[in-house]
């Protein structure tokens, strides 16, 4: 035979016991021809995005059952609403994000993301409109999300963006504040939702992959029992190359299907809340007892250059946010070791340092108050633009107390309540301007 | 020539080779290899079928003989062998 029958059962057990499916395919398009300064006129052109989405859900559904790979979700990027709301009245915005989440429903899109601004120097009457209206926005719809990227290395960190947006997600119901994030150096190609958006220099429309295969890497190490950490790194490249690979067919084969150029696959290893598809259970395979023990940075570095590294050789089309993604909900393992203590904000903060996406998907006690929520984002956003990383902060007001936990339900899962340390900071967050671009800047020019 | 990989999944009793090949002859899908394996401690057979002269999309014929595998009682699943392709060559 062509294959050996230890291959095919190899790919077979990836697929069928192991949870390796594609987390989703993202059609990334251009929406600023639809650009005008009359909103009705907006929104009418809005409607011509209708024949593409509905070929682009249809092409995704056929290209699943055709190769018997399950793909999770299907998600649109449009450009960020900024660009509208630079010529249209603040209130304008959320028409639009009706609008899109119209579209959405309308097309069987599971997400369409990209009601998002830049203010990583400062504000513009677009951008500010986006964050005044986050709330109103994300509470009256489903299926939208959004992004501020308020910190870059290139401009340095907007410390008044980032306390216009806490103002906002304070506002926010919790399964709506699970759908903004708050960034630095947003790539303009990611496939995941908040993040994604059709960023500056794409071409008009592309399609961008995720794979979500934890449990075939911690399966993977669990079978082999390697004994050197060489032997483990090469362990984590060979599946990470396998998983990656799936990626790439089943990004071509959508992009043919439709006939939009492919964009990229982001390299991420996406969880979901299920047994055995935790990138902590990756982590903890790996001989740490449990996720937060001293080690998990190294390990979490070793399972990152390998991904890397085998993703690189799978595809030549690398994009998105490609680091460790433990949205801590969406993961069932960082939930209960996050219920145990063993992690905590500090934890994810250090986790972020060797490629963490930053923090995600965690609660936060309202009561506990928003300069310390203020203090957490500045941290995390001044790693990226000191470190030169994508990193993003998705966390979830609510009204309970630390220790408690708000079940959002499918993908997004548990949110543990985690506790912020419980020190005063105001005096520094109340500080207004920004942070200056760092020395990083200037290793490019 | 467009392949697909069936796998069946189960206790190996007579009848099963008979009853998928028989589906995939009345599609006009014809069997290029054969090999077998154990799969979870299972028997499981492994076909490498042809699907370019097939009567009906891979979505369909997996469908139908996901019916024959519930009546014979074992699981069927089926790939398209680019899947393979893609993950197990270079």
């Amino acid at each position: 035979m062509k294959y050996s029958a230890d291959e095919i059962i190899e790919v077979v057990r990836m697929l069928s016991e192991e949870d390796l499916d594609i987390r989703s395919v993202t059609l990334s398009v251009n929406t600023l021809t639809l650009i005008s300064d009359d909103v009705n006129k907006t929104l009418e052109k809005f409607n011509s995005l209708n024949p593409i989405l509905e070929k682009f859900s249809y092409s995704v559904d056929k290209v699943s059952e055709k190769y018997g790979v399950k793909i999770v979700t299907k998600r649109v990027a449009v450009s960020p609403v900024q660009y509208f709301l630079e010529v249209l009245a603040e209130s304008d915005g959320i028409k639009i994000g009706e609008k899109l989440e119209e579209l959405a429903e309308k097309n069987g899109i599971d997400y369409i993301s990209g009601y998002s601004a830049f203010a990583d120097r400062g504000f513009t009457k677009g951008s500010l409109s986006v964050i005044n209206t986050l709330a109103e926005v994300m509470n009256s719809t489903r299926r939208l999300t959004g992004m501020i990227n308020a910190a870059s290395t290139f401009s340095g960190l907007n410390s008044d963006a980032i306390k216009k947006f806490v103002d906002q997600i304070f506002s926010m119901k919790p399964e709506a504040s699970s759908r903004v994030s708050i960034l630095s150096n947003v790539p303009p190609d990611s496939p995941f939702v908040p993040s994604a958006h059709h960023g500056i220099g794409m071409p008009d429309m592309m399609i961008n992959v995720a794979v979500s295969g934890p449990g075939v890497i911690e399966n993977a190490i669990k079978r082999s029992s390697p004994s050197s950490l060489e032997e483990l790194h090469d362990v984590i490249k060979r599946s990470a190359f396998k998983i990656s690979r799936l990626g790439e067919l089943i990004g071509k084969a959508v992009s043919k299907e439709i006939g939009v150029p492919f964009g990229s696959v982001d390299l991420s290893l996406a969880p979901s809340p299920k047994v055995g598809d935790s990138v902590a259970g990756i982590i903890e395979a790996m001989g740490i007892e449990k996720i937060g023990g001293h080690g998990s940075l190294s390990a979490l570095a070793i399972l990152m250059d390998a991904i890397k590294k085998g993703g690189s050789m799978a595809t030549s089309h690398v994009g998105g946010l490609s680091s460790a993604f433990i949205p801590v909900s969406e993961d069932s393992i960082m939930a209960e070791r996050a219920l145990e203590g063993y992690v905590d904000f500090f934890t994810l903060l250090a986790l972020s340092s060797v490629c963490n996406s930053g923090i995600d998907m965690v609660g936060v006690s309202k009561k506990q108050g928003k300069d310390k929520v203020i203090g957490l984002i500045m941290d995390v956003l001044s790693l990226g633009i000191t470190l030169n990383k994508i990193l993003g902060v998705r966390v979830i007001p609510v009204d309970s107390e630390p220790g408690t936990v708000i079940d959002l339900g499918g993908l997004l899962g548990k949110v543990v309540v985690m506790r912020l340390k419980d020190v005063s900071v105001e005096r520094f967050t109340s500080l207004n301007g920004f942070i200056p671009n760092t020395i990083k800047r200037l290793e490019a020019g | 020539m467009e392949n697909a990989i069936v796998v069946v999944v189960g206790a190996d009793k007579p009848g099963i080779v008979a009853g998928i090949s028989s589906k995939l002859a009345e599609e006009n899908v014809n069997i290029v290899d054969i090999s077998q394996t154990v799969l979870r401690g299972i028997f499981a057979m492994i076909m490498l079928v042809d699907i370019s002269k097939s009567k009906v999309p891979l979505s369909e014929l997996r469908k139908e003989l996901q019916q024959k595998g519930k009546e014979l009682n074992v699981e069927v699943l089926v790939y398209h062998e680019e899947v393979f392709k893609y993950m197990e060559r270079i």
